[in-house]
């Protein structure tokens, strides 16, 4: 399913992931998925949120530059070759994928897959098509 | 140690003042008959060449500005007609457009005189061999010691700026005895130097370092480094270019050659004489240039003169290391740089990406001076795409390198993230005092 992300711009200085944890931990509001994405000069640090709506207003209140973009999340087996099956079909589908990131759930046995692609519509039908389950957030 | 001029560079001062007089009254005859902008300062105070009948009339003349040289660009301030021009040289203004300046056949001599004078109280002789590791090009740091070295008789590398290794390589192979550039980057060659473990391969005795702020503690790390004695030069594009003044083999300030230039220290704010002896802005006049002939420019560099007997002989007047300036110019890696440069290039960039916010910080880390510019990206440009961030970045990195001649570099910050006293950001952050 296409789930809401936050995308939160980190300037190159110390302390700027650590600032905007302490944003949404004052908040209440549970980081499920994260991932950062660095280069030399700035981070982009992407979290999947338990309310993101909230999440956006209280980071633009602190003054840090933050996003809603939107991800599919789905959910796949936590076993070897869990992670090619789903790549393999959007290769093989002609999508290409933008960033990802994994983390298991808490579901024994399952994992959940965040991908970013450019035709993310077309990638979440695909993926439904072959029966790959949408994923429930609570389970993250 | 050496003269090239002694007849002049030892004039008694009564005798020399006579020089000054008449080439000063030449000098102001030949403006007022050529340089339209000089005429017409004249004319608005009423004064005639006649009305200035040496020297101590020279604070009756009015002052001359950088703004003077982007007005007239680029060939509005020159005195002969332009065949006779043989070279320009050129540096940044304070805004995107250069300042243009430019030699006569004469000038050029005169230049490698003042240059060649230096080298010659240093002891640089035909037997030297000189690398000239100031910039070649528009810039008049490389062909200003070039010709210097030349007017001795010494052999000259003329291996321009940039790539350390290959200057160190070159130094040793070449048996370069004299080496020029930039104070900074000597300390930086100094530390490869240091770290190849290669200072007993070198034959360099004598080291010309000028273009930027040094200090006595970093005289001495050069001179210990490079197994050397370093000595500093003065000078502009807009008066000559390296070699307006220059330390002799006493190392107690710089000798202005007062046969070609006079100099005086004002108060910037009323732009009164002061006394030598004490700090104010240093302005100076040309007596013998003849393509751009300079009077009572001011050049916003703060200094002190110095007009004490120099043990070395010589009469000419001294003046000190220049100790600030009255404008908001900084000097990065030797190159002039205006925050209204970097301004300038930030409002060409859409105000949908970059909000007109900005800080320059620079600092000097292992004696090379870091040069950083944030600039706060706008809220709404900001997505979840890092390519587009990235080319942002690197467009504005490229623009500012072609306006100002050296790279920053360029930070996207957070929207109100720089600091705002009293509403106005603080545009300049330099921590290079007390490193340099």
């Amino acid at each position: 399913m296409i789930v809401q992300q936050l995308s939160v711009f980190l300037e190159n200085k110390k302390g700027r992931i650590c600032a905007a944890a302490d944003v949404l931990a004052q908040n209440s509001i549970n980081i499920r998925a994260l991932s950062l994405a660095d280069t030399s000069e700035f981070g982009i640090l992407r979290l999947i949120v338990d309310r993101p709506e909230e999440g956006k207003q209280a980071l633009t209140d602190a003054g840090i530059v933050v996003r809603v973009t939107k991800v599919l999340a789905l959910t796949m087996n936590d076993t070897p070759g869990g992670t090619l099956g789903v790549l393999r079909l959007l290769s093989e589908s002609g999508i290409s994928v933008e960033y990802m990131y994994a983390c298991v759930g808490k579901t024994t046995g399952k994992a959940f897959m965040i991908i970013q692609a450019e035709d993310l519509e077309n990638a979440e039908a695909i993926l439904q098509r072959n029966g790959f389950e949408q994923a429930d957030l609570s389970e993250l | 140690m050496g003269f090239l001029n002694r007849e002049y560079e030892c004039m008694p001062r009564e005798e020399l003042k006579k020089l000054q007089d008449e080439r000063l009254k030449d000098t102001v005859r030949r403006s007022y008959e050529n340089v339209e902008c000089f005429r017409k300062r004249m004319d608005e105070k009423g004064l005639k060449p006649e009305d200035i009948r040496g020297v101590e009339d020279l604070h009756l003349l009015p002052f001359s500005y950088k703004q003077d040289l982007r007005d007239y660009y680029p060939y509005g301030l020159f005195a002969v007609p332009m065949k006779d021009v043989k070279r320009v040289h050129a540096s940044s203004g304070t805004t995107g457009k250069r300042i243009v300046v430019g030699y006569t056949e004469e000038d050029l001599d005169m230049w490698g005189e003042c240059v060649g004078r230096m080298m010659a109280s240093l002891g640089v002789t035909d037997e030297d061999i000189v690398q000239v590791s100031f910039g070649y090009g528009l810039f008049t740091g490389g062909f200003g010691l070039h010709s210097g070295a030349e007017k001795v008789g010494a052999m000259v590398i003329p291996i321009s700026s940039g790539n350390t290794a290959n200057q160190i390589q070159t130094m040793i192979d070449f048996g370069a005895t004299v080496l020029c550039c930039t104070p900074s980057y000597a300390m930086y060659m100094g530390e490869e130097v240091e770290r190849l473990g290669v200072k007993d391969q070198l034959k360099l005795r004598i080291g010309i370092f000028g273009a930027e702020p040094w200090s006595e503690n970093m005289r001495r790390q050069i001179e210990e480094k490079l197994g050397i004695r370093a000595y500093d030069i003065y000078g502009l594009s807009e008066v000559l270019g390296p070699g307006v003044s220059c330390e002799c083999e006493a190392q107690a300030g710089m000798h202005v050659w007062e046969d070609h230039f006079i100099v005086e220290t004002i108060n910037p704010e009323t732009g009164e004489v002061l006394p030598e002896g004490e700090p104010g802005e240093l302005v100076f006049t040309s007596l013998t240039k003849q393509a751009f002939p300079v009077i009572r420019y001011r050049t916003r560099d703060i200094c002190t003169l110095i007009n004490k007997p120099c043990s070395c002989g010589r009469t000419h007047i001294r003046m000190g290391k220049p100790n600030g300036r009255t404008d908001d110019m900084l000097i990065i890696r030797g190159v002039n740089v205006f925050p209204s440069q970097i301004e300038e290039v930030l409002l060409r960039v859409s105000g949908d990406q970059i909000t007109p916010n900005y800080q320059i910080v620079v600092d000097r880390v292992n004696n090379v001076d870091t040069f950083d510019i944030n600039v706060e990206m706008s809220e709404s440009f900001f997505s979840d795409d890092i390519k587009s961030i990235e080319k942002l970045e690197r467009n504005i990195t490229e623009q500012l390198r072609s306006m100002l001649g050296i790279s920053a570099k360029v930070h996207l910050v957070n929207p109100k993230s720089i600091v705002r006293s009293e509403g106005k950001a603080k545009r300049v952050i330099d921590h290079r005092a007390g490193k340099i």
